[in-house]
């Protein structure tokens, strides 16, 4: 059984596009991951699925069930981290995770000291003088704290240091390896690619592919500079090779194909630097802007 | 039940700002009113002086002075501004500041209904107004007591006033509530409960002076009219019966909006 089926959903907000027409699986025990550019629909989705907007059609079914008609009972098995965390300001650290313990069925207290140690988070603070990291790590907390079946991350590790990052991506593959499956949204492709078994890339509002994160990044292009004296850039124009640019006494191309072939021609030629590179996501999307 | 206390505890400071601010109320312009009272002359020449608009404005035409409970009627309106300005001000705030503070994400993402959520969090508001009802009957029968050596023989009236508290501060709260579900975002809370408390009060105190009294019937300030509860002991009845229509629409209306509503994100 899939743990989140998407059928159709569409959102418009008033006349503005949120998403159009999304259609994916997440299987049980994934890591699945979601990445796009700001403003594609990225937390439109995970806001559809937690019931915090009502889709305008198309329908989301998470563990099997409607997730408008059964939200709260679904909602006990999610936890929710927001791309922006804001919490009542007033309150202590503990008192807000206390806060949020309490609406679920299980006592959480030890699973929130045990999560705040790892993340080094002070319980005692007050909300409203925790910096933007801090913040986060409260929602990490929070959001892990009643050890969900599914987990929605959306845009996790904005804010976060990487020695944070690292811990965090641990936890979330301990979480994973425990059975909890992940929803993992992000702009930033090496994140993902660190951490998902399957992508699916949003543009404007809707999907445009969805991949093994291997054979996305096997079938992608990849980034080359060459530079050498007086080369024409001419040599280079093979099939499998786009954007070819001659800048400065250097060649700038993308190139999607056997990599042998073209190590092969730049190994002919007399050069004095090269760089080939995994593309960004921005660069990734060049295919899907094509 | 969490939802409840986590939101009651949020109104306590407030709620004790509200209720000292009305016992001074109370204190202060019943004092002033019962020394002045003692020269029943002066005070006579002093009200005629004043423009007749200014004396309709405010209640005065048909005020009985010579009496505790005649002034108390005056010092009741200002309780009553007092007390639409807290009910309007929890009204707007009690959903649109979680979209506000963007703490929406936290509590709607839980494993709860809106409907639970609507439901805490009315019941808390309704507690904290409930608790500055109370002080506003303990502070009316201290101050009234001290100043008069005793209550006075007829509290009827006193007891029909304060009563009025409930439906007064229920048609604040659901219009607030529902005026807030209505609009897609609440910036700010004060200008809008401002507008609703004053805005009724003016139509309540102005429609008889500009001769136009069609309007002043949605005016809660003109259904729970003091003078008119004090002089004739009774409430009067119609009038009353708009503001619990009133409620009884605005609560349903809401409960609705806000299960088919959509939280926004910051931007």
């Amino acid at each position: 059984m899939s743990i989140i089926e998407v059928n159709n959903l569409t959102k418009y907000y008033g006349k503005a596009r949120g998403i159009v027409d999304v259609s994916f699986n997440v299987e049980e025990g994934e890591i699945f991951g979601f990445i796009g550019p700001n403003g594609a629909g990225k937390s439109t989705t995970i806001r559809l699925f937690c019931s915090l907007i009502y889709p305008s059609s198309g329908e989301a079914k998470i563990f099997g069930k409607d997730a408008i008609k059964h939200g709260p009972e679904i909602r006990q098995d999610i936890g929710y981290l927001p791309s922006e965390v804001f919490y009542y300001e007033g309150m202590k650290v503990l008192e807000l995770l206390k806060y949020s313990a309490s609406f679920y069925k299980k006592d959480c207290t030890e699973r929130i000291y045990e999560l705040s140690d790892l993340m080094e988070l002070d319980l005692k603070r007050r909300i409203d003088d925790l910096s933007y990291g801090n913040k986060k790590k409260v929602g990490i907390v929070q959001g892990l704290l009643h050890e969900p079946k599914l987990l929605f991350l959306d845009e996790p590790t904005s804010g976060l240091d990487p020695l944070m990052q690292q811990k965090f991506f641990n936890l979330i593959k301990e979480e994973n390896k425990r059975g909890a499956t992940v929803f993992f949204s992000s702009h930033i492709l090496g994140v993902v690619q660190k951490m998902c078994s399957r992508v699916a890339i949003i543009k404007e509002g809707s999907i445009v592919d969805i991949q093994d994160i291997q054979t996305l990044q096997r079938e992608n292009y990849k980034k080359i500079h060459v530079v050498a004296e007086g080369i024409d850039e001419k040599v280079f124009d093979i099939p499998g090779v786009i954007k070819l640019e001659k800048e400065n006494g250097a060649v700038n191309f993308f190139y999607k194909g056997d990599i042998n072939l073209i190590t092969k021609l730049i190994s002919e030629k007399k050069i004095s630097d090269v760089t080939i590179e995994a593309p960004t996501l921005e660069e990734i999307f060049i295919h899907y802007y094509e | 039940m969490n939802i409840f206390k986590h939101e009651f505890k949020s109104y306590l400071k407030s709620v004790g700002i509200w209720s000292v601010s009305i016992f001074l109320i109370i204190l202060i312009y019943l004092s002033v009113f019962s020394s002045i009272s003692t020269d029943i002359e002066t005070l006579n020449e002093m009200m005629a002086s004043f423009p007749e608009e200014l004396l309709i404005a405010f209640g005065m035409t048909e005020m009985d002075l010579s009496s505790i409970l005649g002034m108390y009627g005056l010092v009741f309106l200002f309780c009553q501004i007092c007390l639409a300005i807290q009910a309007s001000n929890y009204g707007f705030s009690l959903v649109s500041i979680e979209e506000r503070e963007l703490t929406a994400d936290f509590l709607l993402a839980k494993p709860v209904r809106r409907g639970e959520i609507l439901t805490a969090k009315l019941l808390a508001a309704i507690a904290s107004l409930t608790i500055t009802n109370l002080m506003v009957w303990v502070s009316s029968f201290l101050v009234i007591g001290m100043l008069n050596d005793g209550l006075p023989s007829e509290t009827k009236p006193l007891i029909m006033l304060l009563l009025s508290i409930v439906l007064f501060q229920m048609f604040f709260l659901a219009v607030g509530m529902l005026i807030s579900l209505l609009m897609k975002r609440v910036r700010s809370v004060t200008p809008l409960s401002m507008a609703l408390a004053f805005g009724m009060y003016v139509l309540s105190a102005f429609g008889g002076m500009l001769g136009d009294d069609t309007l002043e019937v949605i005016s809660p300030f003109k259904h729970f009219e003091p003078n008119y509860i004090i002089k004739n002991a009774a409430y009067d009845t119609p009038l009353v019966l708009i503001s619990v229509v009133t409620i009884l629409i605005a609560i349903p209306a809401s409960y609705l909006l806000y299960s088919k509503r959509n939280i926004h994100t910051a931007v």
